[in-house]
């Protein structure tokens, strides 16, 4: 398949907008494999990447609360806010507890009736239905110790963000194939329609990368613009309509902030009223404080595919997987983390 | 964080979670998002959640692969 992947002369610029995609490239060593005419770059597709320093300080404020459970999936454990992180205030004696599924908080919140349990809400359409189902099953099961701290993203608003940053080149989307199990292919649509700009929803494994570059080369050889699927074992068009309702039912559309990017219009989404008792921002009154990024981070331009890791001077440096500085090389998803372990 | 794994459908209790395998690892699974999942089905799996369904001859590809990369 790989002789097969010719472009025209002048460089192709394909932002992958997933973040298991960021590490399947660099795994697999994908970059190596496709003609130096075709240029990979990552996108704002890991969700712990993108979340604020004022949440990771709203979360360790929470867990300084005496009696409060604070749950997370690990991705989020070290992530630094302004002055700490997850893992540091767990040493010095926070309860905070790693967990698989946002329904095991559930059962914490169940057996420990006497203190509250938060979970820290953050992900993309993939997993913020599931957290949307955990708390119409807190409703139903009338677990009332149980509240979440929502940070959820929304990807197509922020694609359309991204496009229309004009210093920002991009060629084709290689669109994320598990957030669009869920909402299916249609919110894309404006990309093709408005940009004239090439989307393949692409699988995970290295052959589905490949063949999702090679569907979007055969695109642009024939002057075409469409959102094609590539991982049509898991995507249909029209997507999870079950889980699309859930979403519906639990949350609103807001503005939302993107670490290093900031305000995005309709990016995002919390509680709406219906289910605002289990907003913890509302329940424990927090209050946000604006936070300044770590100095020297380029991660906000590293997630908009402006600047490379490596032209980040902390890169390798002062930051590291070991002790991270910015979110793009804390989480294993982060463009920073795959370039430094496979780069 | 988007990572999602397929298994197959084992057992479906009676609050309508079900235990899934994953290739010898079972967990349980709920499928709030996907109530037209039945028993023997594969389904994808994220962050404990069931959601979508796939052919069995995907899903034993993927879990290969995924076997593969463990070994390794």
């Amino acid at each position: 398949m790989i002789s097969q992947l010719s472009t025209q002369n002048s460089k192709l610029n394909i932002m992958e907008v997933c973040g298991t995609h960021t590490m399947s490239i660099a795994r697999h060593g994908l970059k190596k494999l496709l003609p130096p005419t075709v240029n990979l770059i990552s996108g704002p597709g890991c969700p712990i990447c993108v979340t604020p320093v004022e949440y990771i300080d709203l979360a360790i404020q929470l867990s300084s609360i005496n009696d409060v459970i604070v749950t997370t999936f690990g991705d989020m454990y070290n992530v630094p806010g302004s002055k700490s992180n997850m893992a540091k205030e767990h040493a010095k004696g926070s309860d905070i507890r790693i967990v698989y599924s946002s329904h095991d908080s559930l059962d914490i919140a169940e057996y420990n009736p006497k203190k509250e349990v938060v979970f820290l809400g953050v992900g993309f359409e993939t997993t913020s239905p599931t957290i949307a189902a955990t708390i119409l099953a807190a409703k139903q099961r009338k677990i009332e110790n149980f509240s979440v701290l929502p940070m959820f993203k929304v990807i197509p608003p922020a694609l359309k963000e991204i496009l229309n940053i004009k210093e920002r080149k991009i060629d084709a989307f290689l669109l994320p194939g598990h957030v669009s199990t869920i909402i299916g292919s249609k919110p894309y649509d404006f990309i093709s329609r408005d940009y004239g700009i090439p989307g393949v929803i692409s699988g995970f494994e290295p052959q589905d990368i490949l063949n999702s570059v090679d569907m979007i080369i055969a695109q642009i050889k024939s002057n075409r613009a469409k959102i094609e699927i590539q991982y049509k074992r898991s995507v249909e068009p029209s997507g999870n309509k079950t889980a699309q309702n859930i979403l519906k039912k639990v949350y609103k559309i807001v503005d939302s902030n993107w670490r290093g990017i900031g305000k995005m219009p309709k990016s995002g989404m919390t509680l709406n009223k219906d289910f605002e008792e289990f907003d913890a921002s509302k329940r424990f009154k927090l209050k946000v404080k604006k936070a300044p990024e770590p100095k020297g981070c380029l991660c906000g331009k590293v997630l908009l595919g402006l600047k490379a890791p490596k032209d980040c001077a902390l890169f390798g440096n002062a930051c590291t997987p070991g002790d991270p500085i910015g979110p793009c090389m804390v989480s294993s998803e982060g463009t920073c983390a795959a370039e430094y372990k496979y780069g | 964080m988007c990572l999602a794994i397929p298994g197959k459908i084992i057992k479906i209790n009676k609050d309508k979670s079900a235990i899934v395998d994953f290739g010898g690892v079972k967990r349980s699974v709920q499928l709030t998002l996907l109530p037209v999942a039945k028993l023997g089905d594969y389904v994808i799996v994220h962050a404990g959640f069931a959601i979508q369904k796939l052919k069995q001859k995907d899903a034993e590809t993927t879990l290969s692969i995924l076997q593969k990369a463990f070994n390794n």
